[in-house]
């Protein structure tokens, strides 16, 4: 390893560094859930147990936070459904167009949020649908499907097709070929699009705040109440949020770790 | 990692040839249905909002269907400052986030490659600032950071790398975990210096993700309104396009002007995008 390494110390420094200042404001939003500040949540005014025992005590927080949940459900389950479809169509089959299709899912991707938020907002202006949940989970799904279908076309490119032929040699109908082998073989591309649309629909503001009417979510209750301070509580809930999805992918990496090490053993 | 899609990272396996056939169709038309419905119409109401005139009422938000280019050049004109700033901050943001990025991933990615248990820790602290609400997290540097910092073109930007570093650094590490670590030892063997080899090799190889990892950043960067605004860390010289959007159109309902800057803001990154990709040499990557 000598020789060809970046500089002995500078690479771990740097990288050191980086890490500090990615994680530092995290550590701030679970050590500010227990501040005794019920509203102006900025100062650091002592210790309290309270905001825990109670999340729900700020007016609209657990509100705007079980929006974000439906529409993160809501959302996923759509984009995933049409996204794991359309990833299939486009490894799989050869058809005109393709190309195109690529594009289609690819631009809105590498399109400013604040330009899909706005044409929405105008879309639906023109049309005099009245914003609330129902158009947040309408643009949600929207950005959501291109990333279901990036990971999940990853997954489908990287099967192996011979297990599916062994499967049509042994008599399986396309359909069971499907539900059988393929669905199962992609089941990790397709959680783990899944989760990466999940957490971009909760975690999304600019789209929201154009499509939302007086319809509130979690990231946007945030936003609102900035300016006068954001109450301890919403600190409690992204805490939680915080934990149980770093639970989740602690679990997700042990899992591939171990599957790596038997493979590796085999 | 969904991320690694973005830098191509993925080994294909050998595919079973490409059939054709109704059921393509099948699967695809829900799914382009939704994509022209609530992507592609909505882009070209964009266009005609951008060229639409006030109406003869003159109330606020009445406006018609026309033809009114000058709604471009009055959007230039007025607004430049703003626009310049956004892709300032977002270009200064993106050289600074790619020097801090590049050597977190190349720590993940090469250094700890031997260590998969030290290698999975330090992604999910990677990952970790996607796992809580990225407005509380800019939320806490506005009180992390001394008050007389706050407002300036320094907190905005400071806020913009922070936001975008995840972004950054997974596509650069993907890339960099598909590095053949025996040609570095090749180049070391050929007497190339540590310098020489990282310039002639690790470089070129990452360069993928450094293309990927830079236009993740920059795009999203240049169209933020949330680190510029007043209520987080910018002030009232800070302002950037996505805020003058936002104003437009969700407070004095100036649609027009809104859609306008909306499409000189998409046609900006367009041909920088287009112009970075070629001269980067990735046009395999789009």
């Amino acid at each position: 390893m000598k020789g060809f390494t970046l500089g002995k110390a500078f690479v771990p420094v740097v990288g050191a560094i980086a890490l500090i200042y990615l994680l530092l404001p995290i550590a701030h939003v679970i050590l500010f859930s227990f501040n005794d500040a019920g509203r102006n949540n900025i100062i650091w005014r002592g210790f309290t147990l309270d905001n825990w025992q109670n999340p729900c005590g700020a007016p609209q927080v657990c509100t705007a936070f079980g929006n974000s949940i439906l529409v993160g459900v809501v959302a996923t389950v759509i984009a995933t459904v049409l996204g794991t479809m359309i990833a299939i169509a486009l490894v799989r089959y050869k058809f005109r167009g393709s190309s195109t299709v690529s594009l289609l899912l690819f631009t809105p991707m590498a399109t400013p949020e604040v330009v899909l938020g706005a044409g929405l907002a105008a879309q639906f202006l023109l049309a005099g649908v009245e914003k609330g949940i129902g158009t947040i989970i309408l643009a949600h799904t929207m950005f959501c499907i291109s990333y279901v279908v990036v990971a999940v076309k990853a997954r489908v490119a990287s099967l192996n097709p011979a297990i599916e032929e062994a499967g049509r040699d042994l008599y399986a109908s396309p359909g069971q070929v499907f539900w059988r082998i393929t669905l199962p073989m992609l089941a990790p591309g397709i959680i783990g699009a899944a989760l990466l649309s999940f957490a971009l629909s909760f975690d999304d503001f600019i789209i929201t705040n154009f499509n939302s009417g007086t319809a509130t979510t979690f990231p946007k209750f945030i936003y609102v109440s900035a300016l006068k301070g954001v109450p301890a509580q919403a600190n409690v809930l992204a805490s939680i949020v915080f934990v149980g999805a770093l639970l989740l992918v602690i679990i997700v990496q042990m899992v591939n770790i171990n599957k790596q090490k038997r493979l590796a053993r085999a | 990692m969904a991320f690694t899609a973005f830098s191509g990272g993925t080994r294909a396996v050998e595919q079973a040839p490409k059939r054709k056939g109704w059921v393509a169709l099948l699967l695809l038309l829900p799914g382009i249905a939704y994509m022209l419905l609530f992507f592609v119409a909505p882009f070209v109401q964009l266009i005609l909002t951008s060229l639409q005139a006030p109406a003869d009422s003159g109330g606020i938000g009445q406006y018609v269907a026309a033809a009114q280019f000058s709604n471009y050049w009055a959007a230039l004109s007025e607004y430049w400052p703003q626009l310049l700033r956004s892709f300032g901050y977002a270009l200064i943001a993106t050289i600074v986030g790619l020097v801090i990025s590049y050597p977190l991933a190349y720590l993940i990615g090469v250094k700890v490659r031997s260590k998969p248990m030290l290698q999975g820790v330090l992604l999910i602290l990677v990952v970790a600032p996607f796992f809580i609400s990225f407005l509380l997290r800019t939320l806490a540097w506005k009180s992390i950071l001394p008050n007389e910092w706050i407002g300036t073109h320094f907190s905005v930007i400071f806020g913009l790398v922070y936001n975008f570093i995840p972004f950054m650094v997974l596509p650069m590490f993907s890339s960099l975990q598909a590095l053949d670590l025996r040609l570095l030892e090749a180049g070391s063997d050929l007497y190339a210096s540590p310098v020489t080899t990282f310039r002639r090799v690790t470089l070129p190889l990452s360069m993928p993700g450094i293309v990927s990892g830079t236009l993740l950043s920059f795009i999203p960067m240049s169209g933020d309104y949330v680190n510029a605004s007043r209520e987080f860390l910018g002030g009232t010289g800070t302002t950037m396009v996505g805020n003058v959007i936002e104003s437009n159109f969700l407070q004095t309902q100036n649609y027009p002007m809104a859609a306008t800057l909306s499409i000189i803001l998409m046609v900006i990154i367009l041909v920088i995008v287009a112009t970075y990709v070629r001269k980067s040499g990735a046009e395999d990557l789009l």
